[in-house]
């Protein structure tokens, strides 16, 4: 009997010690750019999320390369058809918040495969046109989302990805809508 | 007893007050309007442009406040793109409306570019503020 606890309990210690390891594909990552993470870095610039989450999820600066975000806050007068002008002073603060936090400056594991997803020459103005992303999704059928009216199209990250708004885009946390939890 | 019609006086004049009271930021933008020749501004005119419908493009071919704002100015609204939440308009629901300059501008500058397809001039603003203040 007690021979069995002991047993028992070894495993039971070893379990806690080992899951970590087991549950965890980020090691490589951990010890190739010194941070361990999962996903993208959360949204911390308030002025960032208002001015931008009024109208639409505040996107993670991860999500594209310092250029890609350049581009974008240069031509808000025509913001993929809507007028999101601000203010000169305003969209340079963001700008910075953006260039300095973005996919390639960051060392979040998503972070990194959206950057180098990013042909050199390439500037995508949409986080749908990187082949990072397209990878990611070309599983999904159009009908989940095109054609699901919870979801509309790819550009409500939240829709499916519950903790999106936290930057956690894990396949645990995606739900879709009419379709329930998402498996691959 | 004079003290007493005195107090009646003051609060008959301060209830008032508050009945009427404009934001600070809606009576300096009303004040910047009237500057620019904008001196009757008109909640009945603001009405009508808020339900007036414009020309748009091939995506959305018509275009009014009402597209995303809705019909109902106590009602949430919602983004025509991106679908996200639009607080209502009323500032009797919604009391962060119209409190402040900056944003009143800056929504006007980029939703009547939109919408009309131009910017609101000083008196279109005008009416537009007559009008929503009173939601």
């Amino acid at each position: 009997m007690k021979h069995l606890l002991s047993v028992a309990s070894m495993i039971f210690i070893l379990g806690i010690v080992a899951a970590p390891v087991v549950w965890s594909d980020d090691d490589e990552y951990r010890v190739k750019y010194g941070r361990y993470s999962t996903g993208v870095e959360p949204v911390s610039n308030p002025t960032y999320k208002k001015e931008c989450g009024d109208c639409h999820m505040a996107y993670s600066p991860g999500l594209l390369p310092a250029k890609s975000w350049s581009k974008i806050m240069s031509g808000l007068e025509d913001h993929f058809g809507d007028n999101a002008e601000l203010d000169t002073a305003t969209n340079k603060a963001i700008l910075e918040y953006l260039v300095s936090n973005s996919a390639d400056k960051s060392d979040y594991r998503r972070s990194r495969r959206f950057a180098s997803s990013v042909d050199s020459g390439d500037v995508p103005v949409r986080i749908t046109e990187t082949a990072y992303f397209k990878h990611e999704h070309d599983e999904i059928p159009a009908r989940m989302v095109k054609g699901n009216k919870e979801v509309n199209s790819f550009s409500n990250c939240n829709a499916c990805h519950r903790k999106a708004e936290q930057s956690s885009f894990r396949e645990r946390d995606i739900f879709i809508p009419g379709y329930g939890k998402w498996d691959d | 007893m004079k003290t007493l019609r005195i107090l009646t006086i003051v609060f008959g004049c301060l209830a008032t007050g508050l009945v009427l009271a404009d934001s600070p930021a809606v009576i300096q933008l009303l004040n910047e309007y009237a500057l620019k020749g904008a001196n009757h501004p008109d909640a009945e005119k603001g009405k009508l442009l808020w339900f007036e419908k414009f020309e748009g493009d091939d995506r959305f071919p018509e275009r009014s406040c009402a597209s995303c704002h809705t019909r109902d100015l106590s009602k949430a609204g919602s983004h025509v793109k991106t679908r996200k939440s639009i607080e209502p308009m009323a500032p009797s629901i919604n009391p962060e409306r119209l409190s402040s300059a900056r944003e009143i501008e800056k929504w006007f500058k980029r939703n009547c570019k939109w919408t009309l397809g131009r910017e609101c001039t000083a008196s279109e603003k005008a009416n537009l503020l007559e009008f929503i203040k009173q939601q």
